[in-house]
């Protein structure tokens, strides 16, 4: 699968909240950030999880997110980030 | 709004000081381990670490809380055992009883 982000991409967490098993932790999700790496294409956990062996690889990126955006109340260095590792269908660009 | 927060997703939740002391594991958690590595080897795959998070997340949110790392790690093999029809609830349940008859009170 090619790619659809790269390098210093304005994007946003989808808001999703599926009952079954994903990678995508709750406290990120709607949260917008900018993509820091492309990791390379994974199988998705979400076929693994429910014995699906051969699904499709999936892209995966390292976002990088603003501590302040993330935590109400964040009382740490204004500058201070944190970085979540997303699989590309959970991502929609920023601007959107 | 109702939270959306599934019980095992925890990040960001306050959950008091991180216990860092190393400790041992108990022989059994070493077996509960080595018996989840076969599952997953190249021969045999029953069994993923995806489909075992999956299970443990599943096992309800006081279970959860109140079984240890490996005992649920045994909750979920279990549980994708039965699934997958590599045992049955009859067979796990009337060997359970034979193990625990064989041990008594000794230590596992």
């Amino acid at each position: 699968m090619t790619a659809r982000y790269t390098v210093g991409d304005d994007v946003r967490v989808r808001q999703a909240y599926p009952p079954g098993h994903c990678r995508t932790p709750y406290y990120c999700r709607g949260k917008s950030g900018v993509i820091v790496r492309y990791c390379g294409d994974f199988r998705n956990p979400e076929d693994l999880a429910y014995g699906t062996y051969d699904g499709p690889e999936v892209p995966m990126y390292r976002v990088q997110f603003n501590q302040t955006d993330m935590w109400p109340g964040y009382s740490g260095a204004p500058q201070d980030k944190v970085e979540v590792e997303i699989f590309e269908h959970w991502l929609v660009p920023a601007s959107s | 709004m109702t939270d959306r927060r599934r019980h095992h997703d925890m990040g960001g939740l306050d959950d008091g000081p991180v216990e860092i002391s190393e400790h041992n594991s108990e022989p059994w958690e070493k077996r509960v381990d080595a018996i989840r590595s076969l599952l997953s080897d190249d021969k045999r795959q029953l069994l993923s670490v995806d489909e075992l998070r999956r299970a443990i997340e599943d096992l309800g949110a006081d279970a959860y809380d109140r079984y240890n790392y490996y005992e649920r790690w045994m909750a979920a093999v279990s549980n994708i055992l039965l699934q997958k029809n590599v045992l049955s609830v009859d067979e796990l349940g009337r060997k359970m009883a034979e193990v625990e008859a064989r041990q008594g009170n000794k230590p596992i």
